[in-house]
């Protein structure tokens, strides 16, 4: 039984009286294809309406979309010959972040991704998405051997965050996160990174540095959850939906403010809706980015991070005063 | 059983009645409720002379107590916040921009330019509590950077005395990537071989804490000075277990390996010193 969001209801009618005219036309021999061409006319229609006025949180519940494709799922549609390199030599293998050598297009990279789980086993396994230190660590690793093996590195991040945990901060998570940022700075290979699905804040970052920033039309990236937000600012759980609107979370507010760098469709509906197209789509992006990147130099690919991110901020700075 | 009954472990005394303390001369001490007087207490570095609870330092006081006299020359002072996202539409953030600097006189939660201690140059930024929980938006991340590429640019060691209550909502995502653009000026600063001393201070969380704040060559802090990347709050909800003694103190964080050394602030300057002495040849 898929899950269905609340505003996603009509829509999921709609395709259910079109399964069942199917079903009724095709056990009774009645031609009904004028009656299911106009209902799916008004689906192309509901979803076109329902998707160009989605609220912000609407794109969140979206992003966290029991039903919605993982960076596993992407894996699996766009590399082959994956091989998962486990541990990060100091502690543990956390599964909420996996990695290992993989080849794209029929080139070897090396991929990075959040790992969330499908059902509770996997869940226990994956810790819902949010890495402890060993996870940075292990992602730490990996990018320093691509570095080493002159790898690109695609990193896919789906978390909602670092897991706020005793152990996490006896083993210093911040640091962790703070160590990958630094050097994610010095890597001389092509970076690029895919906020595919929850962009959970300092967790997300943690392997989200990269020559390209490339975001899922539905993901959301945000400093902190909307939940978190509206708890901190509003002292109400039901000020969600208003904070997810302040703190300008969505793919579409995030390329206007240059924090992004492009976002990749997904199929009408949501990614849920049709994995393989949705691959599609991505793996297309990611073809083109790496192709751009790959016609610069190790430093240049040095410098260009530099430049992207020192770029990022808005504050003002009266001319003249400065000596 | 009177036998074992244990022996009152206290005294009992009839607390005196209740004196009038003049406004602003006294206060009572968070550590130990004794009161104290604020002239000693400033005398005494702002710590308790009886318990040692160190109560927490301005921008201002804080450069006095780490350079030398007359030292500091402030760089990118007029720096300052916008309302980039227009944050709920409600100028909400202007309006605590507008109290912050009220406040303190200050035009963000930090301060940053060039100093010496003893004589010994170094790229020094101070942030400062009180100006809205020295959280970091794109003026703090933006002078760390400058300060950071100036201290390269000149091949001087980094001071950086953090607080911080982490990454600043009112700026969004703008200020989470703050993290990214200073750790990238760290890096550039660590590849030419230069020293950088962080001296975290409380409380020293999240977002800072998880880029320029752990990424010293040497870390070090003050007594008693939270420092954690979650809220306690969130780990114990989180988690549904007790949290540790101690939990997300210096000394804890000392005891698990993270900082260097715990410096009570009267050795501070001392220390620092030192440090940059020992650090000398890294040029």
């Amino acid at each position: 039984m898929p899950a269905v969001l609340e505003f996603e209801k009509s829509l999921v009618e709609l395709e259910d009286k079109v399964r069942q005219l199917r079903e009724y036309s095709r056990s009774q021999g009645v031609d009904v294809s004028h009656g299911i061409g106009l209902l799916e006319d008004r689906i192309a229609e509901t979803q076109t309406q329902l998707f160009a006025n989605l609220t912000p949180w609407q794109r969140v519940q979206l992003a966290r979309h029991p039903d919605r494709p993982y960076p596993k799922d992407y894996f699996q549609r766009l590399l082959t010959d994956f091989l998962e390199l486990h541990g990060d030599r100091r502690f543990a293998d956390d599964q909420a972040i996996i990695g290992g050598f993989a080849k794209f297009d029929g080139e070897p990279v090396m991929v990075i991704g959040s790992q969330k789980g499908r059902n509770l086993k996997e869940n226990v396994r994956s810790n819902f998405g949010c890495a402890n230190p060993e996870g940075y660590r292990k992602a730490l690793r990996l990018m320093q051997l691509a570095d080493k093996a002159k790898l690109p590195i695609l990193s896919f991040v789906d978390t909602p965050g670092a897991y706020p945990g005793i152990g996490g901060e006896e083993r210093h998570v911040a640091e962790a996160i703070a160590v990958n940022l630094r050097e994610m700075f010095k890597f001389q290979v092509p970076m690029i990174i895919v906020v595919v699905g929850e962009g959970g804040s300092g967790g997300a970052l943690g392997i989200g540095v990269g020559n390209r920033v490339l975001i899922m039309e539905n993901a959301y990236y945000s400093v902190i959850t909307p939940e978190g937000c509206a708890a901190i600012l509003w002292r109400d759980a039901s000020a969600t939906p208003q904070a997810a609107e302040a703190l300008k979370l969505t793919s579409a507010d995030l390329l206007r403010l240059k924090l992004v760098d492009e976002i990749v469709p997904e199929p009408a509906g949501g990614a849920h809706r049709e994995f393989d197209r949705a691959a599609e789509l991505l793996g297309q992006a990611i073809r083109r980015n790496l192709q751009e990147l790959r016609a610069l130099s190790p430093a240049e690919w040095v410098a260009q991070r530099y430049e992207k991110f020192r770029r990022m901020g808005v504050f003002s700075e009266p001319e003249g005063i400065r000596p | 059983m009177s036998l074992f009954k244990k022996r009152a472990q206290y005294t009992i005394i009839t607390p005196p009645a209740k004196k009038e303390i003049p406004a602003g001369l006294w206060l009572k001490c968070k550590g130990c409720a004794t009161v104290i007087y604020k002239s000693k207490l400033e005398e005494n570095l702002q710590v308790c002379p009886h318990c040692e609870f160190h109560y927490p330092l301005t921008a201002a006081e804080r450069i006095r107590l780490l350079s030398d006299e007359a030292s500091f020359v402030e760089m990118d002072a007029n720096l300052t916040s916008v309302d980039a996202l227009a944050f709920a539409g409600t100028g909400i953030y202007p309006q605590k921009l507008a109290e912050s600097t009220a406040k303190t006189g200050m035009t963000d939660a930090i301060v940053t330019g060039t100093a010496a201690l003893d004589g010994r140059a170094m790229a020094l930024g101070v942030m400062d509590f009180r100006f809205l929980g020295a959280s970091m938006g794109s003026v703090v991340g933006e002078k760390v950077t400058r300060l950071t590429e100036r201290a390269t640019q000149e091949r001087l060691p980094l001071v950086i005395a953090t607080a911080s209550g982490g990454a600043r909502m009112y700026e969004g995502m703008l200020s989470l990537m703050q993290m990214a653009k200073t750790s990238a000026a760290l890096a550039v600063h660590q590849d030419a071989g230069l020293p950088y001393i962080v001296i975290m201070t409380h409380p020293t969380t999240a977002g800072v804490m998880a880029s320029y704040a752990t990424l010293g060559d040497l870390l070090i802090s003050e007594p008693g000075a939270l420092i954690g990347f979650a809220g306690p709050r969130v780990i114990k909800q989180t988690t549904q277990s007790a949290l540790p003694p101690n939990f997300q103190t210096a000394e804890f964080v000392l005891a698990k390996g993270l900082l260097d050394r715990v410096v009570p602030r009267s050795q501070l300057r001392r220390e620092l010193s030192l440090y940059l002495q020992y650090l000398a040849q890294a040029k």
